[in-house]
C-alpha cells in the first residue's frame, strides 16, 4: 500500500490499467532461439532428457487413450499438447519440492516419482492408486477443481515453518482460474509470502467452454496482480521457456520472496477426457491444425537436431522404451490385488469405530 | 406416446418450461453449445438463445449466487451443477442463502430456484461424481429434495420443481439417465412434489426406496414373490418433504417395513424415515424396520463400487429377516 500516491489528479488517473502482457518464450514454434539471454543453463544430456520425457509422454498418452477406448482404463484425461508445460515445470524442481496436481497432471507426477502402474490404478478407481510411495513428494491428483490451489498454501506454510528451502508447485487449468479457491490461494500465499509456484495451464478449454467465456480479463496471468504476487505468462509449448520461468520462480520462492503465478499457454489437442467428450461439438474446425503447428515436441526436436543432439534413432529408442514400459506397468496394474470392502471400511479412521466394525461383518463372507 | 430415456425426458421438461415461461433460465458449466456433459440441455441453447441458456465460468459458488440473485428478481433459474460432488463449492447458496430467504425476509423475497445435479453410483465415474448426498440436503429446512426413478416421473417432477416457488434440489441418477426407457407424454404435465408412488402393490412387507434403488428393490421383490412373500414397493420420489401418509397407509396394510437407499447408512433419509415411522406407525409394526444401505463410508471407488452398492441380494436377505419375526 505504501506506493499508493496520495492524490489522483482526476478520476481517470486513479483508474488502474494493466499493461498489455507479452508472452515469454525461448524457442519460436519453428525451433529457433528468440531469447538468447534466457536460454536455461542446461547440459546437453539435460536437454536430451527433456526431449526423451516429452516423447515418452506422448507415446504413453497415445497408449493410454487407446486403453481407455478399450475400457481398460477408467478416467483418463489426455495430455497431448501440454507436455512442455508438464515436463518443463517438473524438471525445474528438486525431489524434495512438493507437487499438488490436478487430474490431468499425471506425467508431471510420474517424473517426480509416482509409479505409472499406480496412475493406472488411480484411473481405474483403485485405492492403491492413491497410496503415494514414501519419499515421493506429491499429493493425489485432485478432482475438485481449485482445491489443490488452496491446499498449496498450507503445504507451503509447513515447508516455510520447517525452514526447508523447498517449494510447492500446484497446477490448474484456465477453467480452474475462475474458481474462488484460485483467488483465495494466491491471496493467502501473498499475505504469508509462501514459497508457492502457481501454474495455470491455459489449454484454451474447460471441457467445451472456451477461455473467452471464463473471464473478461485479457490474460489469466494478470489475475495474480490483485493478490500482489509476481505474475507472468509463458509459452507453454516451449519447454525451455517453461523450465526457465519455473526455475526462476522457484529461486525467488526459496529465497523468501514469495509466490509466483505462471500462466502457461498451450492447447489440449485431444478430447477433455475419454469419457464421451466430443471436441467437434465445440471447436472451430481449423483450430487443432493451427495448434499442432506450434506443438511442443516438433519445435524442440528441431532445436535439438540443429545442435546435433537428437536423431531419429534416439527417437525410435524412446518410443520403444515407452511402449514397453506402458505394457509392463499395465500388467502390473492388472495383477495388483483387488480392493476389499473390509479394507475400504478400515481406511475411514485410524481406529475403526464399533458401528463400522459391525457393518464390516456384513461384507466378510 | 414416445419412449424416452430419462435424460431425454429431462431435456423435454426443460424445453416445456423454457417455452412456457420466459422467466426460466438455464445455466451451468458446459450446458450451452455442448448441451451438458450428459446432453440434458441438448439443443436448448440453439432453440432458446444464449440469453436463456448459457455457459458459466467454472465456479459453482458463482452459479449458486447467480441463481439466488436472479431468483430474488422474479426469474426462475434452473442451475446445473455438473456432478453432485461439486455442490460443496455452492453449499452456501444451496443450503443457506436460497432456503433461508423466505424466512429471513418474512416472505418479501423467495427463491424459486431449481438446482439440478447428476449423482449415483454404478457407472464407474471417478470419485466425487456419484455420491448420494441427499442426506445433507434433506437435513436443511427450506429446500425441497426430489429424486425421480423413471423417465415419466423425471419430466413431471422437474416441471413441478421449476414451477415451485421454493428452492428445489433435483437429483438425477447417473445410472438411470440412459439405462431405462419409458413412456413420456408430449407437452406439459406435472407429477406433484411430496407424493410417493406405489410402484408395486403387496401385502406382507413394504419397501420404501427412491432413485436407482427402486429398480434394485423391484428385482428383490420379484424374487421374494416366487418364495411366496408379497412385497409392496413404494418410490418416495420426494425426499423432503416425505409423504408420510402413503408410508403409514402401506405399513398399516403390511405391518413390516424395509428402507432401501444407496446413500451411506449413517443419518440420512432412511434414518429420518424410521424416526417418523416410529412416531406415526409403531403400533402397526410386527418387526423392526430394517435398512439396506451403503455402508457408513464414502462411496467406494469404481473398482469396488458394485460391492459397495446395495444389491437385490442384500434386499432379499432383509426381506427374509423382516419376515422371520
Ligand atoms: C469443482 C469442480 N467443478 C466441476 C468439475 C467438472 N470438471 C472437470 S474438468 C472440468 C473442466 C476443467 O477445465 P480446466 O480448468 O481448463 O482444465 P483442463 O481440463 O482443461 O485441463 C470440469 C468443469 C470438477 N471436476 N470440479
Ligand atoms: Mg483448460
Amino acid at each position: 500500500m505504501a506506493r499508493t500516491k496520495q492524490k489522483a489528479q482526476s478520476l481517470l488517473e486513479s483508474e488502474i490499467k494493466v499493461a498489455p502482457i507479452t508472452t515469454f518464450s525461448v524457442l519460436s514454434p519453428e525451433g529457433k532461439v528468440v531469447n538468447e539471454d534466457e536460454v536455461p543453463n542446461l547440459s546437453d544430456e539435460q536437454l536430451q532428457e527433456l526431449m526423451k520425457r516429452m516423447v515418452f509422454t506422448r507415446v504413453w498418452d497415445q497408449r493410454a487413450t487407446g486403453l481407455a477406448r478399450q475400457g481398460r482404463l477408467g478416467f483418463y484425461a489426455p495430455v497431448a499438447g501440454q507436455e512442455a508445460t508438464m515436463i518443463g515445470s517438473q524438471y525445474a524442481l528438486d525431489k524434495e519440492d512438493f507437487i499438488l496436481p490436478g487430474y490431468r497432471d499425471i506425467p508431471t507426477l510420474h517424473f517426480h516419482g509416482y509409479p505409472m502402474y499406480q496412475a493406472f490404478l488411480w484411473s481405474r478407481g483403485h485405492q492403491h492408486g492413491g497410496q503415494i510411495p514414501e519419499g515421493v513428494n506429491v499429493l493425489l491428483p485432485q478432482i475438485i477443481i481449485g482445491a489443490q490451489y488452496v491446499q498449496a498454501a498450507g503445504v507451503a506454510m509447513a515447508l516455510k515453518k520447517r525452514n526447508t528451502n523447498n517449494i510447492v508447485i500446484t497446477y490448474t487449468g484456465d477453467g480452474g482460474s475462475s474458481q474462488g479457491d484460485f483467488y483465495e490461494a494466491m491471496n493467502f500465499a501473498g499475505v504469508y509470502k509462501l514459497p508457492v509456484v502457481f501454474v495455470v495451464q491455459n489449454n484454451r478449454y474447460a471441457i467445451s467452454t472456451p477461455v473467452s467465456k471464463q473471464t473478461a480479463a485479457e490474460s489469466l496471468a494478470q489475475k495474480g496482480l490483485a493478490a500482489g504476487i509476481t505474475s507472468l505468462q509463458v509459452d507453454g509449448m516451449d519447454v525451455l521457456a517453461v523450465y526457465q520461468a519455473v526455475a526462476k520462480a522457484k529461486e525467488r520462492a526459496a529465497n523468501g520472496e514469495g509466490p509466483t503465478l505462471i500462466e502457461a499457454l498451450n492447447y489440449r489437442i485431444g478430447p477433455h477426457s475419454m469419457s464421451g467428450d466430443d471436441p467437434t461439438r465445440y471447436r472451430i474446425k481449423e483450430e487443432p491444425t493451427e495448434w499442432e503447428q506450434k506443438e511442443p515436441l516438433a519445435r524442440f526436436r528441431t532445436y535439438l537436431e540443429g545442435k546435433k543432439l537428437w536423431t531419429e534413432e534416439m527417437e525410435t529408442g524412446v518410443i520403444e522404451e515407452a511402449k514397453n514400459t506402458v505394457s509392463q506397468e499395465i500388467k502390473k496394474a492388472d495383477q495388483y490385488p483387488k480392493m476389499k470392502m473390509a479394507d475400504l471400511i478400515d481406511s475411514m479412521y485410524e481406529t475403526t469405530p464399533p458401528h463400522l466394525e459391525e457393518q464390516k461383518a456384513e461384507y466378510v463372507d | 406416446m414416445a419412449q424416452l430415456t430419462m435424460v431425454k425426458a429431462i431435456n423435454d421438461a426443460l424445453r416445456v418450461e423454457l417455452s412456457k415461461d420466459e422467466n426460466t433460465l438455464i445455466f451451468g458449466e458446459d450446458v450451452g453449445v455442448n448441451g451438458g456433459v450428459f446432453r440434458a440441455t441438448e439443443n436448448l441453447q440453439k432453440e432458446f438463445g444464449v440469453d436463456r441458456v448459457f455457459d458459466t465460468p467454472l465456479a459453482e459458488s458463482g452459479i449458486g449466487g447467480l441463481a439466488v440473485g436472479l431468483g430474488t428478481q422474479g426469474f426462475r433459474p434452473i442451475a446445473e451443477i455438473q456432478f453432485i460432488g461439486f455442490i460443496f463449492e455452492a453449499m452456501d447458496s444451496i443450503l443457506v442463502q436460497a432456503p433461508r430467504l423466505r424466512y429471513r425476509s418474512g416472505g418479501r423475497y423467495s427463491c424459486p430456484v431449481t438446482f439440478r445435479a447428476p449423482f449415483g453410483a454404478g457407472v464407474k465415474s471417478p470419485e466425487l461424481h456419484s455420491d448420494s448426498l441427499e442426506g445433507l440436503i434433506t437435513q436443511t429446512p427450506g429446500i425441497k429434495v426430489v429424486c425421480p426413478s423413471n423417465p415419466y416421473d423425471a419430466k413431471g417432477l422437474l416441471i413441478s420443481a421449476i414451477r415451485d416457488n421454493d428452492p428445489v434440489f433435483f437429483m438425477e441418477h447417473l445410472k438411470l439417465y440412459f439405462s431405462i426407457k419409458g413412456e413420456v407424454p408430449e407437452g406439459e404435465y406435472t407429477v406433484p412434489i411430496g407424493k410417493a408412488n406405489v410402484v408395486k402393490e403387496g401385502k406382507d412387507v413394504s419397501i420404501f426406496t427412491y432413485g436407482a434403488m427402486v429398480h434394485t428393490s423391484l428385482k428383490a421383490a420379484e424374487a421374494a414373490e416366487k418364495e411366496g412373500v408379497s412385497v409392496e414397493v413404494i418410490d418416495l420420489r420426494t425426499l423432503s418433504p416425505l409423504d408420510m401418509d402413503t408410508v403409514v397407509q402401506s405399513i398399516e396394510k403390511t405391518n413390516r417395513a424395509i428402507i432401501v437407499q444407496e446413500a451411506p447408512k449413517q443419518a440420512g433419509v432412511a434414518g429420518e424415515l424410521i424416526a417418523q415411522i416410529n412416531e406415526k406407525a409403531i403400533f402397526h409394526l410386527e418387526a423392526p424396520v430394517l435398512r439396506v444401505t451403503g455402508p457408513s463410508t464414502v462411496l467406494g471407488f469404481p473398482l469396488i463400487e458394485e460391492e459397495w452398492l446395495p444389491s437385490p441380494d442384500r434386499v432379499q436377505k432383509a426381506i427374509k429377516k423382516v419376515m422371520s419375526y
